[in-house]
C-alpha cells in the first residue's frame, strides 16, 4: 500500500474546484455582478450627491462584499454534497482541516478575488480618491478570505438543509462584524487622512487567526452535517 | 480485519438496530440484507466512520476506526447511492482527482485500463454529464479497479447496471475477494457470486 | 475525593439520572428566585435614593443590568456545555446547551428592550448607537442563530451538536466582536454619551442590583432545569425508562 501523498491531494483540490468553477462561469459571474449591483444601487437610493456617497463609500462597499460572499456560500460544499463527492472527501486519507482549507482557498479565489479586482470601480463610482481606493483593495485582500474562512463554518452547518441559504445568513453574518469594522474602518481613516496601521494589523491578525482556527470548526461541522 | 462490537445505530428517534456483532476477515464477502428503512445504509455508512454509532464500536485490524481515520481510509473505498461523479468532468478527469485527492499517484494507463475495462472505451473524454445513468455508475465503479483498496463497502453497487455489468461487478467482486480482500455489499436483490466465503446478515432479524 | 467527584459527575450525565434530580432541584431555585426578586426590588423601588441626575428612570437598571450579564453569563455557559458535549460526547451536556438558549435570549431580549426604555429620557432617543447595546443586539442574533440551526435541523442528535459547534465558534467570537464593536463605537463618537452609573453607588442601589443578579440566576437555573427535564423526555423517549415514567404517570 502505497503511503498517500498530502501535497498532492491538496493540489488536484484546488485544481478541480478551479476546474469546476471555470467549466461552470455563470455562477461565479453571479456573485461579481451581485456586488456591482448592490454598490450601484446606493446612489438611487441615497441620492447623486458626491460629498455623502464618499462619506458612506467604504461601509456601502464592504456591506456589499459581506453579502456578495456570503451569498456564495451556498455553492461551496453543497454541489459535492448533492453528487455525493463530500462524502468521499470526508473519507479522504488525510487531515480534513486541510482539505478544507484548500476548498476554501479556491473558493475565495473563484468569489472573493473578483470582488477585490472590481472594487476600485466602484471606489471610483462612490468618489473615492487613488489613495483610499488602493487601501480599500488592501483591506479586501486581507478581509475576503476571512469571509471565506469564516463563511465556511456556517456553510458545512447547513449543508444539506432546506432554507439553508438564509439560515447561513443568520449564524454567519454576526461573526461578519469585526471585518466589516476594521475593514470599512481603514478606509475611512485614510480618507481622513489618518494611518491604518492598526486597523491592517488587526485584519492580518483575523485572517491568521481564522485560518488556524476555522477548517477545525468547518471539518467537525462538516462531519457533523454528513452523520 | 473488520470487527464490529455490539453496534447500536439510531436515526432520528427510530432505533434501526443494536446489539450487531461480527468479524469480517480478509478473503470474506459480507452481504447485507434488510428491508426498505431497515438500516442498511447507515450501517455502511457507519462501518466506514461517516455517521457515529449510538453505541459500540467498529475496529479495522483492534483499533477503533475514529481513531485511526487516515489509516483506514487509505485501505477502504465506499460507494454509496451516489456516485460522486461530477458532470463537469470527464470520466478520466473523475477518476484521475478522486485518485490523486486520495493521495495516490494516478498513473494514467492503470486509469484509461478501468475505464475499459468497465466498457467506457472511447467514453473516456466526453464529461460525465452526458452519459446515461447506467453508464455513471460504472464510472464510479471503475475506482475500484483504478485503486486498489483491501475493503470495499458498495450500497447497492448492482443498481442501474445492465446485465452485461453486473456480471461484470460480479466477477470483480469475486476475483478482489479471492485476492484476499474484503467486500461488504448491500442488494436488494437475490445475487449469486462465485466466491467461497460469504457471510449474510439480514437486518429484519 | 477527586475521584468521588468525577464519579459523581459521571452519574448525573446520564438524562436518566439527571432527570430526577433536575425534579428536586427545581422548586428549591423557583423559591429562591421569587423570593430575592421580591427583595431586590422592592430595595430597589423603595430603599434606594432617587438618582440626583436622572430621577427617578435609573430604577430601570434594576432589570437592565442583571438582564446583561445573565444574557453574556448564559451564553459563555452555554457554550462551555456545548464544548463539552461535543468533545467528550456527552448528550446530557449537549441537551443543558439547548435548555439554556432561549433564557439567554430572553434576557438579552430584555435587556435591550429595557435598555432603549432607559435611553429615551437619558439620551433622547429609543436607541442610540452604544457600543453595549450594539453588542447585546449582536448577542441576541448569535442565540437567534442557535436556534434557528437547532429547529432546521430534523435529526435531534444532528441538531443539538451543530448547535453546539456554533455556539463554540460563536464564543471564540464574541470577545473580538465586542472589542470591535468598542472601537468601532469611539472612533465614531457623536454626542451621545454612554449613562454610566454614578461613580459612588448608593450602597442601596448595588444591593438590590446584586440580588436581583441573583434572583436572574435562580430563575435561569430553575427554567433552564425544567426545559432541559423537557428535552430529556422528547430525546429518551424511545429509552424504557422514559416509557416506564410515562406510563406510571398515567
Amino acid at each position: 500500500m502505497t503511503e498517500p501523498s498530502l501535497i498532492t491531494a491538496c493540489r488536484s483540490m484546488l485544481a478541480r474546484d478551479l476546474v469546476l468553477a471555470m467549466r461552470r462561469r455563470a455562477d461565479v459571474l453571479t456573485t461579481l455582478i451581485f456586488f456591482l449591483i448592490v454598490v450601484s444601487l446606493f446612489p438611487l437610493g441615497v441620492g447623486p450627491e458626491i460629498d455623502i456617497l464618499r462619506e458612506i463609500a467604504p461601509g456601502v462597499i464592504w456591506v456589499a462584499a459581506l453579502l456578495a460572499s456570503m451569498l456564495s456560500l451556498g455553492r461551496l460544499f453543497s454541489d459535492d454534497y448533492q453528487d455525493g463527492t463530500l462524502e468521499q472527501i470526508l473519507l479522504l486519507p488525510h487531515p480534513l482541516a486541510i482539505i478544507v482549507l484548500n476548498k476554501v482557498v479556491a473558493h475565495w479565489l473563484v468569489s472573493g478575488l473578483p470582488l477585490v479586482i472590481f472594487s476600485p470601480l466602484l471606489g471610483m463610482q462612490l468618489g473615492l480618491n487613488a489613495e483610499s481606493i488602493g487601501i480599500l483593495m488592501v483591506t479586501l485582500i486581507l478581509g475576503t478570505p476571512v469571509l471565506s474562512l469564516l463563511g465556511s463554518v456556517g456553510a458545512a452547518l447547513t449543508v444539506g438543509l432546506r432554507g439553508g441559504g438564509v439560515l447561513v445568513s443568520l449564524l454567519v453574518l454576526p461573526l461578519y462584524i469585526p471585518v466589516l469594522i476594521f475593514g470599512a474602518g481603514a478606509v475611512e481613516s485614510a480618507a481622513a487622512g489618518l494611518g491604518v496601521e492598526a486597523h491592517m494589523s488587526l485584519l492580518g491578525a483575523f485572517l491568521a487567526m481564522s485560518m488556524v482556527m476555522a477548517p477545525w470548526a468547518t471539518a467537525a461541522a462538516l462531519r457533523i452535517s454528513l452523520d | 480485519m473488520l470487527e464490529v462490537r455490539d453496534l447500536e445505530c439510531v436515526r432520528g428517534d427510530h432505533r434501526l438496530f443494536r446489539g450487531l456483532n461480527f468479524t469480517l476477515h480478509a478473503g470474506e464477502l459480507l452481504h447485507l440484507r434488510g428491508s426498505n428503512g431497515s438500516g442498511k445504509t447507515s450501517l455502511l455508512r457507519t462501518l466506514c466512520g461517516l455517521m457515529a454509532p449510538a453505541d459500540g464500536q467498529v475496529l479495522w485490524r483492534g483499533k477503533n476506526i475514529r481513531a485511526i481515520r487516515d489509516e483506514f481510509f487509505n485501505q477502504l473505498i465506499y460507494l454509496g447511492h451516489l456516485g460522486a461523479i461530477k458532470g463537469e468532468l470527464t470520466a478520466l478527469e473523475n477518476l484521475r482527482l478522486a485518485g490523486q485527492m486520495a493521495g495516490l499517484p494516478g498513473e494514467e494507463d492503470s486509469l484509461l485500463n478501468a475505464i475499459a475495462k468497465m466498457g467506457l472505451a472511447g467514453r473516456e473524454d466526453l464529461p460525465t454529464k452526458v452519459l446515461s445513468a447506467g453508464q455513471k455508475r460504472r464510472v464510479a465503479l471503475a475506482r475500484l479497479l483504478a485503486h486498489k483498496a483491501k475493503l470495499w463497502v458498495l450500497d447497492e453497487p448492482f443498481n442501474a447496471l445492465d446485465v452485461k455489468a453486473v456480471d461484470l461487478l460480479k466477477t470483480l467482486i469475486a476475483e478482489h475477494v479471492r485476492e484476499d480482500g474484503m467486500v461488504i455489499l448491500t442488494t436488494h436483490q437475490e445475487v449469486e457470486i462465485d466466491t467461497g466465503k460469504i457471510r449474510h446478515i439480514n437486518l429484519d432479524a | 475525593m477527586a475521584f468521588q467527584n468525577s464519579i459523581i459527575w459521571l452519574y448525573f450525565s446520564s438524562p436518566k439520572n439527571f432527570y430526577p434530580l433536575a425534579g428536586k432541584l427545581i422548586p428549591v431555585f423557583a423559591v429562591l428566585a421569587v423570593v430575592l426578586t421580591v427583595i431586590g426590588l422592592y430595595i430597589g423601588f423603595f430603599v434606594a435614593p432617587t438618582d440626583y441626575q436622572q430621577g427617578d428612570s435609573y430604577r430601570i437598571i434594576f432589570i437592565h443590568v442583571p438582564a446583561a450579564w445573565m444574557s453574556m453569563f448564559i451564553y459563555i455557559v452555554m457554550a462551555m456545555y456545548a464544548f463539552v458535549g461535543l468533545v467528550w460526547n456527552i448528550k446530557m451536556s449537549e441537551m443543558m446547551a439547548s435548555a439554556m438558549a432561549p433564557t439567554g435570549a430572553m434576557f438579552a431580549f430584555i435587556a435591550l428592550w429595557t435598555g432603549a426604555l432607559w435611553g429615551k429620557p437619558t439620551w433622547g432617543a429609543y436607541w442610540v448607537w452604544d457600543a453595549r447595546l450594539t453588542s447585546e443586539l449582536i448577542l441576541l442574533f448569535l442565540y437567534i442563530g442557535f436556534m434557528s440551526l437547532e429547529s432546521a435541523i430534523d435529526d435531534p442528535r444532528r441538531a443539538a451538536r451543530a448547535s453546539a459547534l456554533i455556539a463554540v465558534v460563536g464564543v471564540v467570537n464574541v470577545p473580538i466582536i465586542y472589542f470591535s464593536v468598542k472601537w468601532w463605537n469611539t472612533l465614531h463618537q457623536g454626542a451621545s454619551v454612554s449613562p454610566t452609573m454614578a461613580p459612588k453607588m448608593a450602597a442601596a442601589m448595588l444591593n438590590s442590583m446584586m440580588i436581583m443578579v441573583f434572583a436572574f440566576w435562580m430563575y435561569s437555573i430553575a427554567v433552564v432545569l425544567m426545559r432541559a427535564r423537557n428535552i430529556i423526555l422528547e430525546r429518551e423517549k424511545q429509552t424504557t425508562w422514559v416509557q416506564e415514567l410515562v406510563t406510571n404517570k398515567k
